[in-house]
């Protein structure tokens, strides 16, 4: 398929966007720029409403307060159905007594495309998924992957210039959804339309988007690209859905310049200080951290904090350890081959650099809400 | 667990038993219909087709026919509509109130027809509906309703309501989605609810002796008059013919279900 300059995909604007269900506030104050073509991933655990957002953005849910904008226009109290977006969703709902070709043809129908045009565009948008040869097959002939892949031909055949999409590989093995992963960022590519993606797997958001905007209890607690999200995250939330994490939780004390935790009877110190009430914790990132045993000497300047081995996990690029912390909090160290290996149980101590430490305010929820 | 000869035996002997039992008034009206002699004797003696040729050339067996016909057509079709539309509000209701609902369409299955009867021919003679084609097919309807209701109502609850979440986001509004989407879904639904409609106006009799008169007779009446006033075979002939006819209905309702079921798995 060719590229279609001309359909660019539109800009998404969310203001203070909430939705309430009675009480409680599945959307609260949701504020989200998504620019033309931009590939935006709304991550988070479940119920922390970026599906929500994903209804209200495609028209299937109304907002309580709050306004939207797709390609510049107020969308608010436009239906769904003439909204002219596409959406692809979790549960491929296809018309089980339609063939693909028809399901495909669906929307250009509705739009009185010509029989000729039509045939010819829903061929190409079968083919650009791969599905060529599956015009004339019931959807119940399909597996879940080529359902998926109908369902998104389906979303993009009226060339509309947003797509969304709601957990689209939730439903498939792991395999064939890093193959459609890398499927659906060629399509992205090749259409130049706005793609906004909702997943759970903070893998999956790494690997598609331009950027990410990450959900938590009904609210945006940061948006970024992969890498900022996961070298400079905004909260211990973030820090901790992104990537392995250790955090570091102690008594804590500031003198202006850096911080020093005391984690039991040990003290590690952070060259930078919280400004604010809030508890200070450091969050440390797997490849920051590294160990040796007690009888080496450390490097001057570094933390150390001394620990047992619980876990030793071979990856073949390298290993990860688990490390428990006399505070009983569990590290995560990961080190490459050529470093030295560990047995489970040996005494070690954990090193690194303070500035390597990322200092956050305590957040008891970003604890609860992962499990 | 490896059954017994005798257990066997026995076990087949009251089957057979009990299917024949089930049979047994239609294999006995079966060669009535075909008595030689004005009888309704049984064995039938000897062979021949007037009582199906009497049936045919007999107004009063035609007419009844043809009323039968007449009602049960408006009917079905009626039934099938409203039907349809209240298993559709019922779908959509909050769950309490539907089901309070659903249980008040369906009183007229479970309310013996005899006080069903009395109650309409009451109102009818007050209202000067007795003996009318509207008096015959508003309480037909009343009678059918709730086939339909059920029918339909069986499809939706299986119905994937997302399907029609998917049709609005490809631009289809409320009435195309309809169309195009939800109606070819419990298309099956509605005419097994048809049928079974059709069918329950054709061989009502409770109520139709009630609110009958000489004017406007349907089919079961005629037969229910004819067989109390003389022994004229012609019922026999008129029973076979509303077996096959009604085998045929039934059968083909229960296909369109069965094919239903087995195209959702």
């Amino acid at each position: 398929m060719n590229p279609r300059p001309e359909n660019r995909g539109a800009a998404i604007e969310l203001e203070t966007v909430s939705k309430a269900y009675g009480s409680f506030r599945a959307l609260d104050g949701v504020s989200l720029g998504i620019e033309p073509g931009e590939f935006m991933t709304l991550l988070g655990p479940s119920g922390s409403g970026k599906t929500t957002t994903l209804n209200v953005i495609a028209g299937f849910t109304d907002v309580t307060s709050g306004k939207l904008r797709v390609g510049g226009n107020s969308v608010v109290g436009v239906p769904a159905h003439k909204r002219n977006i596409g959406v692809v969703f979790q549960h491929y709902a296809l018309f089980p007594h339609m063939t693909v070709g028809r399901n495909v043809a669906y929307p250009l129908t509705l739009r009185g495309v010509d029989q000729a045009k039509r045939k010819a565009r829903v061929a190409e948008a079968l083919d650009m998924v791969k599905m060529g040869d599956f015009a004339h097959r019931y959807p119940s002939e399909l597996s879940g992957g080529q359902q998926q892949r109908v369902a998104l031909a389906r979303a993009i055949v009226f060339d509309p210039p947003l797509l969304l999409m709601d957990e689209p590989l939730g439903a498939l093995d792991k395999r064939l959804r890093e193959w459609l992963q890398l499927e659906i960022k060629r399509i992205h590519r090749e259409l130049g339309t706005t793609f906004v993606y909702v997943t759970h797997d903070q893998e999956e958001a790494l690997v598609l988007s331009d950027r990410i905007a990450v959900f938590n209890r009904g609210r945006i607690e940061q948006v970024g690209t992969g890498r900022q999200l996961y070298d400079e995250p905004a909260t211990l939330f973030v820090g901790r859905f992104i990537g392995d994490s250790t955090v570091l939780r102690g008594e804590a004390r500031s003198d202006g310049t850096s911080t020093a935790l005391g984690i039991a009877g040990e003290t590690v110190t952070a060259p930078r200080r919280l400004t604010g009430e809030a508890n200070p914790v450091m969050l440390l990132r797997p490849e920051k951290l590294s160990l040796r045993r007690p009888d080496q000497k450390a490097a001057a300047g570094a933390n150390r904090l001394s620990g047992t081995i619980a876990e030793a996990i071979y990856l073949g690029s390298g290993s990860k350890y688990e490390v428990k912390l006399g505070d009983g909090a569990m590290a995560i160290v990961r080190s490459p081959l050529t470093g030295e290996s560990f047995g489970l149980g040996e005494k070690v101590e954990l090193c690194f650099d303070g500035a390597d430490a990322k200092l956050l305010p305590d957040d008891s929820t970003a604890d609860t809400t992962l499990t | 667990m490896e059954m017994k000869p005798l257990t066997r035996a026995v076990l087949g002997l009251v089957c057979l038993l009990v299917a024949i039992w089930l049979v047994a008034p239609t294999l006995v009206v079966v060669p009535m219909s075909f008595n030689g002699n004005k009888s309704l004797a049984f064995p039938p003696q000897g062979f021949s087709w007037q009582w199906y040729q009497n049936f045919v050339t007999n107004p009063e067996w035609s007419t009844a026919f043809l009323n039968s016909l007449k009602v049960a057509s408006i009917v079905a079709v009626l039934a099938t509509v409203l039907g349809t539309l209240a298993a559709f509000g019922l779908d959509r209701m909050k769950a309490r109130p539907a089901n309070l609902l659903r249980m008040l369409m369906l009183t007229p299955m479970v309310v013996p027809g005899v006080v069903l009867a009395i109650g309409i021919y009451a109102v009818y003679l007050d209202a000067q509906l007795v003996g009318t084609l509207p008096g015959f097919v508003l309480a037909h309807t009343i009678l059918a309703l709730p086939f339909v209701l059920i029918a339909v109502s069986a499809n939706l609850e299986v119905f994937d309501r997302r399907l029609e979440t998917a049709a609005a986001s490809l631009g289809a509004g409320a009435l195309t989605t309809f169309r195009t989407v939800t109606l070819p879904l419990i298309l099956p639904g509605i005419l097994s609810g048809l049928l079974f409609a059709f069918a329950t106006s054709f061989d009502e009799i409770i109520v139709s002796l009630f609110i009958t008169n000489p004017y406007l007779k349907t089919l079961p009446v005629q037969i229910f008059s004819s067989i109390t006033r003389d022994a004229d075979p012609t019922v026999a002939a008129v029973g076979t013919i509303l077996l096959c006819a009604t085998t045929i209905l039934i059968g083909g309702g229960m296909l369109l279900l069965g094919r239903e079921r087995k195209g959702r798995l």
